[in-house]
């Protein structure tokens, strides 16, 4: 047996146990903390990519825990009754996103975070957080679903307030932190319901039962209601805007990483686990959402003076969209599949694509507080003509978020359009507007923050280089994506977004057997 | 009837936790609010778990024809009260450190983070 079986738990144990042993190391001296904490990041990408390639050239894989071998997933009486992770080409796909993003954040914070300032304790949580996201992707029975968002809750909030110095970032982490708890505990409800009704906690199995009776629709109420919570849409969304703007830069992008695992499990639940149930209902519901969502959202984003809140507010519309494209998707599942497949596609596409320029922005916004000591835009002004690689990268990630060709944005927002105009043209100019508006807003954010006459701000400090290296990261694959959509969308997008979409019978078939 | 009794107690505990978040705005109350409704939520676990005359799943000291309970539930809700002791440790921290800057733990009142 190669060692390639165990590669699903050691994504997830890698960065756990480095994060525990991340505080050990600084007792040691800084050097090894940092030379760890690189040496954990660097073998977790690895790991994922490894996963990856796994999964899209060869299936689902699934690990099951203290089994005698990884695929004996069925106890004794032909009942799944261990632990175990199933990794499908969606999960495989999501784990990229984090990859992604984690890689990004751990590059830039290597710069950004100032020692004397929490740098060990919040790099530890970053590395808990980072494990709990994987875990969520990757973890295959609802319990553990329920563990792992409950992780993510723990250290997301403690990354967001750990600043205690301050006022304003403990505010924003106690208002996050009941938002999380709240979702959390009604995941944990439906847990519950579900196990009441069939004495199983495995999605597979439970994925086989469920009928689609009044108990399995209060179940899926209680998870949309939770996932939604921690995916901050529209009505949930008031913590996001003071997360994303008070945690530090490196901390927002993984948050955005964070909502999208949420979205993740959401997608999981309404395709894998209802996918026998399903109803046109529960997708007119999402697409509702969706939309209400993105328009909420940009308009919220027009009034912000604040960089670090605009791009929170531009995160939020995101979800939207991708709510919206998994919306159409469900709402044509059973009556008219060619365009719902296209919808569904351009849906997880776009997680990618704003999972990128998001994360672009806000660490630029990181990077503008930074040198200019400041994100409000009522006092910002002239950074272009020092920062030239900055104002470079923000001016990209705002034309890609705006959906500007030939970024990485278009791609998948063109795909969301052209399906969303076949279920109803309202929701097509719905988003087109919203995206005309959101370009306004960062034009606009540019103009004030870039442009303009140098301005003598105080307490600015210089970028350091580890900072514009995550940048760049992120801005290598914005335009990659954008120049070669069709390339991702057939090796990558295609396998998740079908492993959605069809690929229910071969995920419980990977677990059940048969 | 009598045997639903846990699971109408856990839903009232759910829906008063609830009531509280929405009308409190006292900091520490909300986090009250919060564990009312993990405690309801572990009742419901755990009530979910009972099996009337059922004996623990010890297979040695089991008679033959004994029901057994599913220890699944307990396991659960095990898991569920460490993780609950953990948020809300982390809630009222933030809660403390909240009041050390402004002085007060109304919620109305120390709203800097608007719009």
């Amino acid at each position: 047996m190669s060692w390639t079986v165990h590669v699903p738990i050691l994504t997830i144990a890698v960065p756990l146990l480095g994060a525990f042993a991340l505080p050990l190391m600084a007792k040691v001296h800084r050097r090894l903390r940092d030379l760890w904490l690189v040496g954990v990041g660097a073998f977790t990408v690895a790991m994922i990519v490894t996963l990856a390639v796994q999964v899209f050239t060869g299936g689902v894989q699934v690990y099951t825990l203290g089994a005698e071998a990884a695929d004996a997933t069925l106890g004794p009486e032909g009942f799944p009754i261990r632990i175990m992770l199933v990794v499908d080409a969606m999960s495989a796909f999501m784990a990229l996103i984090a990859a992604l993003l984690g890689g990004a954040a751990l590059v830039y914070a290597l710069g950004f975070v100032e020692e004397g300032k929490g740098k060990t304790l919040s790099m530890s949580l970053f590395l808990l957080l980072w494990a709990g996201m994987l875990g969520l992707k990757l973890t295959g029975d609802m319990f553990n679903f329920f563990v792992f968002f409950e992780i993510t809750t723990v250290a997301a909030c403690g990354l967001i307030g750990f600043r205690a110095w301050e006022s304003r970032s403990p505010e924003a982490a106690f208002k996050t932190l009941v938002m999380y708890i709240l979702g959390g505990l009604l995941v944990l409800l439906a847990v519950g319901v579900l196990y009441g009704q069939y004495g199983a906690l495995n999605m597979a199995f439970l994925s086989s039962q469920i009928q689609g009776g009044a108990l399995d629709r209060i179940a899926l109420g209680l998870l949309l209601g939770g996932l939604l919570m921690k995916a901050g849409a529209v009505p949930m969304h008031m913590w996001a805007p003071d997360a994303y703007g008070e945690a530090d830069a490196n901390t927002a992008i993984v948050l955005v990483a964070n909502t999208q695992a949420a979205l993740y499990g959401l997608f999981r639940m309404v395709f894998t686990m209802y996918g026998g149930a399903s109803t046109p209902a529960v997708g007119w519901l999402v697409t509702a959402l969706g939309a209400l969502t993105i328009l909420v959202a940009v308009l919220m984003a027009v009034i912000q003076t604040d960089l670090g809140r605009l791009i929170a507010y531009g995160a939020v519309s995101q979800i939207g969209f991708m709510l919206l494209a998994a919306g159409v998707g469900l709402a044509t599942l059973a009556t008219r599949p060619e365009f719902g497949r296209v919808a569904l596609q351009g849906g997880v596409f776009h997680m990618f694509n704003d999972a990128a320029c998001i994360g672009l922005l806000l660490l630029c916004a990181g990077a503008v507080r930074r040198a200019a000591g400041t994100g409000d835009l009522r006092s910002l002004g002239g950074l272009a003509h020092t920062e030239v690689w900055t104002s470079g990268f923000f001016l990209l990630g705002a034309l890609a978020l705006a959906g500007i060709p030939p970024l990485n944005g278009f791609a998948s927002k063109l795909m969301i359009y052209q399906s969303s105009f076949r279920l109803s043209p309202i929701l097509t100019a719905l988003a087109v507007l919203a995206s005309i508006l959101l370009l306004a807003v960062f034009v606009r954010a540019f103009q004030g923050a870039f442009l303009g006459p140098r301005r003598n701000l105080e307490g600015g400090q210089p970028i350091s280089p580890a900072m514009l290296a995550g940048m760049a990261v992120l801005a290598v694959v914005v335009i990659a994506f954008g120049l070669v959509p069709d390339l991702v969308v057939r090796h990558m997008v295609a396998p998740a977004a079908d492993a959605l979409w069809t690929g229910r019978d071969v995920y419980l078939a990977a677990v059940l057997g048969g | 009837m009598i045997g639903n009794l846990p699971f109408v107690v856990s839903m009232v505990l759910v829906v008063l936790g609830l009531w509280t978040l929405m009308t409190r705005r006292n900091l520490i109350k909300l986090a009250v609010g919060i564990v009312l409704i993990e405690n309801g939520v572990n009742l419901f676990l755990v009530s979910l778990g009972y099996v009337r005359g059922g004996i623990a799943p010890i297979y040695t000291f089991a008679p033959a024809d004994a029901p057994m309970v599913m220890p699944t539930p307990q396991a659960l809700t095990l898991t569920s009260i460490v993780i609950g002791m953990a948020t809300t440790a982390l809630l009222l921290t933030f809660a403390v450190v909240i009041h050390r800057h402004r002085g007060t733990l109304d919620a109305g009142k120390i709203r800097e983070l608007r719009g």
